[in-house]
């Protein structure tokens, strides 16, 4: 282990160390990021959800968007695998399905940076249930 | 570095350590091996959560899930259903309680609603044994800057301008104190951490060094420098080996990193830190018993003046501060002096730690800020009074603090309006009674608890509150009069202004509060001969319900001292004389044939 010598040192080192942590400082208040669920049931993970969410999980990263990406069970668009949900800051969550690489990309640079939509967006035709409610 | 896409941290503090936490964290980190997940999940063992009722508790982020009552075997589920399938794992999500709906997320719970987390900002989420976490959470930047950017006297005025008061007990100011040491002009000063957490039912000092143990070496290191200290010692005692284990390696890792030792910073400024443990004594909290044990003679208090200020360990200047105190220090240099008095009543400002205990739903640990209303810690966050019962009172500041009743519900805790309502803040324990409990036994509990630790030393303590606790035993075993009530309270104030420490000047406040606020439990021991909560044996006498007996001779043959007579099909008869009250017949007796009068 190096010395921390100088408040600078101290500085790096914390900035480093918070990539370490991010994922929970973020959960304190995910309604004000990004948030990203990938349906990981079996027929997801068959269609090549892990990639998919792998995907997300590196580039928005790397694109420095702040989000939150989680995985979630069958949202029951089956024939539609891999789908996720995206969840703009004060919007109403929308669905993609279909999601390839090709349109993860799509979708972080047109849908989350600017909020134009793509295609594959399945129309929610349900209501949930909130329990806390 | 690979990428973790989802954090399980998993309780760490000694109530769920003693829960198996570290079979589960095994059992989650063997689950994620079988299914190739060891490189997306990272598994965390962390300090307390502070819902120790529901311990273990496992916690899933991002998605703020909040597992209790967590079991090693469920390590299965949780892997198989929450990690690999996105599914929450029902049966182990906390329930409201009124409601009785699961609660998925963590921050919808009463629990958390209205805390303010400064002391324990840490706690339940970083691995207390990893300082870059710690790091990562601005650790050690409010040494930095105080060694980089400030003078001595710019610290101690911060800490003063902050308001922030003693969480020992006293609620003595801490840039105050830290003036009066920086005064005293010496080659060598101390500062010393008291962590000898003594009271029956406190255990804030123990989970903030469990959870967070650096944020009190930097506070540590951060007062040696305002007041001119090259040398910290944390006095322990060593019925907390889990804190000293941790505290171990946090001393370890800071050396390491060049945070504590010489010339930290490259600014010179040379301080470290070693611990000395204590061996379990009550009196030991009190500042200069503590120096004392430290020396390696009796733990006995003495006289102040002199105050440790102007000569403490090895007759130096030393500083004690309280565990709790320290771990706010980083905190109020970072963000300000204003902002830390912003929060809290007039004379109390910041937040305060409480260790919920008793007949309290929610056991354990909470911080909310100075001036939340008992009403909002009892039945708000701690979730009310177990199994439907009444609420009778509540005893604050442990042996040496007052009971506060129904009336005082809705006063603002602070230090001043406790010491009005006849109680003390203490160290922050808060032991909830409900109406079985009997406040002659109470008294007698808490008395019990003193005579024992007293230290011996002064009269009116040693003498003074065996006499108490004997009075408070006849009471109980229904022989005493009218005028033991007048003696109690004479005694008590006898003993208060007289004891040498303060040991001796607040052991009597249970039961002076508890005379003053049950005056007519404490009447009708001596005048009836009655405990109106049931508790007291002698008072109690066991009776046979003629209509309901149907002389099965079931109570007679489970009589462990035959008491009870009756031929079959026939009234049984239990003898006063005989019967021990052990409650055995009332257990077995289908009929409810047995009382208690």
């Amino acid at each position: 282990m190096s010395k921390i010598t100088t408040l600078a040192d101290l500085k790096k080192k914390r900035d480093e160390f918070k990539n370490g942590l991010e994922l929970r400082t973020k959960a304190l208040d995910p309604e004000s990021l990004v948030q990203v669920k990938v349906s990981m049931a079996t027929c997801g993970i068959a269609s090549g959800a892990k990639t998919i969410m792998e995907f997300f999980l590196e580039q928005l990263d790397r694109r420095n968007v702040a989000a939150v990406v989680t995985q979630t069970g069958c949202m029951g668009y089956c024939y539609a695998e891999p789908t996720i949900e995206v969840k703009l800051p004060g919007q109403e969550s929308v669905v993609f399905g279909y999601v390839d690489l090709k349109r993860a990309d799509q979708i972080i640079e047109k849908y989350i940076k600017t909020g134009e939509l793509v295609d594959g967006i399945i129309p929610v035709n349900y209501q949930s249930i909130d329990l806390n409610q | 570095m690979s990428k973790y896409s989802m954090h399980l941290l998993v309780c760490g503090g000694t109530g769920c350590h003693a829960a198996e936490s570290d079979a589960i964290v095994c059992n989650l980190r063997d689950e994620l091996e079988a299914n190739g997940l060891m490189d997306s999940v990272q598994v965390i063992l962390t300090g307390c959560f502070g819902f120790c009722e529901k311990g273990p508790i496992v916690k899933v982020m991002p998605d703020n899930t909040f597992y209790v009552k967590v079991k090693p075997e469920d390590a299965q589920s949780i892997v198989a259903e929450h990690v690999i399938k996105g599914r929450k794992v029902e049966r182990l999500l906390y329930r409201d309680p009124v409601t009785k709906e699961a609660v998925t997320d963590s921050k919808n719970m009463g629990f958390y609603k209205k805390q303010m987390r400064i002391a324990l900002r840490n706690c339940g989420f970083i691995n207390p044994e990893n300082i870059d976490e710690y790091i990562a959470r601005d650790g050690y930047m409010a040494l930095g800057k105080v060694l980089s950017e400030m003078t001595p006297e710019q610290v101690i005025k911060l800490v003063k301008d902050s308001g922030q008061r003693g969480r020992g007990g006293g609620g003595f100011s801490t840039g105050l104190k830290w003036e009066l040491a920086r005064r005293s002009v010496s080659d060598e000063k101390y500062v010393v951490c008291n962590a000898d957490e003594g009271d029956p039912g406190a255990f804030m000092d123990r989970s903030v060094l469990e959870g967070d143990p650096h944020s009190v070496l930097e506070a540590m290191a951060i007062c040696g420098y305002a007041i001119g200290a090259q040398n910290g010692l944390i006095y322990i005692r060593a019925e907390y080996p889990l804190a000293i284990e941790r505290l171990k390696i946090a001393i370890d890792q800071a050396r390491e990193y060049g945070l504590l030792g010489k010339d930290i910073f490259g600014t010179g400024f040379s301080f470290d830190i070693s611990l000395r443990y204590g061996a379990g004594a009550f009196v030991c909290g009190e500042e200069t018993a503590l120096i004392h044990s430290m020396e390696g003679l009796r733990g006995e208090p003495t006289v102040k003046p002199p105050f440790p200020a102007e000569s403490g360990f090895r007759n130096k200047p030393t500083n004690v501060n309280n565990v709790e105190t320290f771990a706010s220090i980083p905190a109020i240099i970072l963000k300000g002096a204003e902002w830390y008095s912003s929060i809290g009543t007039e004379k109390s400002k910041g937040t305060k730690v409480f260790a919920l205990a008793g007949k309290i739903n929610n056991v354990g640990l909470i911080e909310v800020p100075m001036g939340t209303t008992l009403r909002e810690v009892i039945f708000e966050i701690g979730g009310g009074i177990k199994n439907g019962k009444k609420f009778k009172g509540v005893q604050t500041g442990g042996p040496s603090g007052g009971c506060l009743t129904e009336k005082h519900l809705d006063t603002p805790i602070d230090f001043d309006n406790l010491i009005a309502a006849g109680s003390m803040m203490g160290s922050g324990a808060m032991i909830v009674l409900d109406e079985d409990d009997c406040m002659v036994s109470m008294a007698k509990f808490f008395l019990e608890f003193t005579v024992e630790e007293s230290c011996g030393k002064c009269a009116p303590c040693r003498i003074g509150n065996k006499r108490l606790h004997e009075l408070l035993g006849q009471i109980c075993d229904g022989k005493g009069s009218l005028a033991d009530l007048d003696r109690l309270r004479n005694m008590s104030l006898v003993i208060k202004d007289t004891s040498l420490c303060g040991l001796g000047q607040t052991s009597p406040n249970p039961v002076l509060s508890m005379l003053d606020n049950f005056r007519d439990e404490y009447v009708s021991h001596v005048t009836d001969r009655k405990c109106p909560a049931g508790q007291c044996r002698s008072l109690m006498e066991y009776v046979v319900l003629a209509d309901n007996c149907v002389g099965c001779t079931a109570c007679a043959r489970v009589c462990p001292v035959n008491a009870i007579t009756g031929e079959r099909k026939e009234i049984h008869y239990i003898n006063p004389d005989i019967c021990i009250k052990c409650g055995a017949c009332m257990d077995k007796c289908k009929f409810d044939a047995i009382y208690i009068r």
